[in-house]
């Protein structure tokens, strides 16, 4: 049987921040910022969110969408480079959250920003096995760039849920491809508060070498081109380097818009590709046809073929819960919020 | 908080677990070992139920003054929620402007921190309510 989409759920937190106020703050040119990145603005989870509210958030969402017993869920994967806790397993508290426990396995991925992507797999080979009837692969994240660097005008919050099961499906997944290298394009270092990265490493030897091979890789399998799909979805840095890679691969942008949330909301990181593809199942009709990317860095690609189902009609839909009303929806606030809501403010109890 | 008495209410802290009076069907919130109304009579006939996740606002209070550990939010609002199967509860309302808040305010069970043991301690997580998410397209 066709191991596919049963159900999802998409978060996008409700504050924003503007490039040019960030920049207000460093004495740096805010509107070239945000040209270079193309990104009119970013997510902000508030004070009492983080990747695990924000998981189960998407979690809840795909469970009321999908309508199954919660008990039937056999493996909860939550993929995120920002984990709350460095030991203690986001995906406890999320399958605690719906209803799952005590019987499944459960665990955190780890893999820059396509940690959701690799969760997702792992859910499609023990659906496809027989080991389990439904997996639920949660790609989330809260990211922070050290205050001034060029990562702070990006990094975003925001997380997806994908329920992955036989039966019934709203998509099928008819393939899946990855390829992975040793590459330090990007990395932080166990008790370190923020990351680093290689500047200008990250296009060229990283985002794009490993998203156009593993695209490659997969129109060679599937014996596709890129005519051939309705729509395509890739990891999302910024609003620049999915389009160059997408133009490259032989998609126009009209394929590529609905999955391109980055400039509403930043680079959501291991939320960003999911929740361009949650974006593509709120409009997808019976029959389109998705092809989808991510990547992590370090580095490696995740690739996805999908052909949506007519079940696609049955599911349930609300105009609260579609992807890019999360995305419109937002209430804007100033440098000075952001810090305090983001623990960027040293409190004398560490409150 | 001490984290044996959190372990033992994550159920109806997460998912919102009550319990219904075997003798009188009274709905509590959280959970009792015995009915206020029925006394003795509902001992062992306290049945665990999950709760509906959303009602409407009772009664509300501006929070000013925070007690420790909640001065990053302030000012924020508190308010006594019925419930749509009747069950009362006391929860933070939040995504909601101060001003905008009212008596009889549809709001919905949302899924946030509670608050947290310091820096490396455990990190509480529950209920709290927002104002509830139209069903159907606004115009
Ligand atoms: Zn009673």
């Amino acid at each position: 049987m066709d191991v596919g989409i049963v159900s999802y759920g998409a978060y996008v937190p409700r504050y924003r921040i503007a490039p040019e106020e960030i920049a207000r703050v460093w004495g740096a040119d805010g509107v070239a910022l945000a040209r270079s990145l193309a990104i009119t603005r970013k997510s902000v989870p508030g004070p009492d969110e983080d990747v695990i509210t924000i998981s189960v958030e998407a979690a809840r969402q795909a469970m009321d969408r999908a309508g199954i017993d919660p008990q039937d869920i056999g493996a909860v994967y939550v993929g995120s480079e920002s984990h709350p806790y460095a030991v203690k397993p986001t995906a406890t508290v999320v399958a605690e959250a719906i209803g799952a426990t005590p019987d499944l396995t459960a665990a955190d991925f780890e893999f820059a920003c396509k940690a959701g992507t690799a969760a997702i797999q792992t859910c499609m080979g023990l659906v496809g096995s027989g080991m389990v009837k439904y997996g639920m692969a949660i790609g989330s994240d809260t990211s922070q760039g050290a205050p001034g660097d060029v990562l702070e005008y990006s990094a975003s919050a925001g997380g997806a849920a994908i329920l992955i099961g036989q039966d019934p499906v709203i998509a099928k997944i008819n393939a899946t491809s990855s390829c992975t290298t040793d590459t330090p394009d990007f990395w932080r270092r166990e008790g370190a508060q923020y990351p680093s990265h290689g500047g200008r490493f990250t296009g060229e030897p990283a985002y794009f070498k490993h998203t156009l091979r593993c695209s490659s890789n997969l129109f060679e399998e599937m014996g596709t081109e890129a005519s051939d799909y309705n729509f395509a979805v890739f990891h999302q840095p910024n609003g620049k380097f999915p389009l160059r890679a997408a133009k490259k691969l032989g998609f126009t942008e009209e394929q590529v818009k609905t999955g391109m949330l980055v400039r509403e909301i930043g680079n959501t990181y291991s939320g960003a590709v999911i929740l361009g593809l949650c974006a593509i199942l709120d409009d997808a009709k019976p029959g389109d046809r998705i092809f989808m990317v991510g990547y992590g860095s370090g580095a490696g690609s995740d690739g996805f073929d999908i052909t949506v189902t007519d079940g696609i009609e049955k599911m349930p839909q609300k105009p609260a819960w579609k992807v890019w009303n999360q995305a419109a929806k937002n209430q804007e606030i100033d440098y000075v919020t952001y810090a305090r809501f983001r623990g960027k403010i040293a409190m004398p109890t560490g409150a | 908080m001490a984290i044996p008495r959190f372990w033992r209410e994550i159920q109806s802290r997460y998912n919102l677990v009550g319990t219904r009076c075997g003798n009188c069907g009274t709905l509590d919130f959280p959970p009792r070992d015995v009915c206020p109304k029925c006394g003795r009579k509902s001992v062992g006939k306290m049945e665990k139920v999950p709760l509906s996740d959303s009602g409407t606002v009772v009664s509300y209070t501006t929070i000013h003054h925070a007690p420790k550990g909640f001065d990053g939010t302030k000012p924020y609002l508190l308010a006594i929620v019925e419930l749509k199967d009747g069950a009362r509860l006391t929860s933070q309302i939040i995504d909601c402007d101060p001003a905008d808040i009212a008596i009889g305010m549809p709001v919905e069970a949302t899924f946030r921190k509670l608050g947290q043991d310091g820096a490396s301690g455990i990190i509480y997580y529950g209920y709290k309510f927002r104002p509830s998410l139209p069903a159907t397209e606004e115009t």
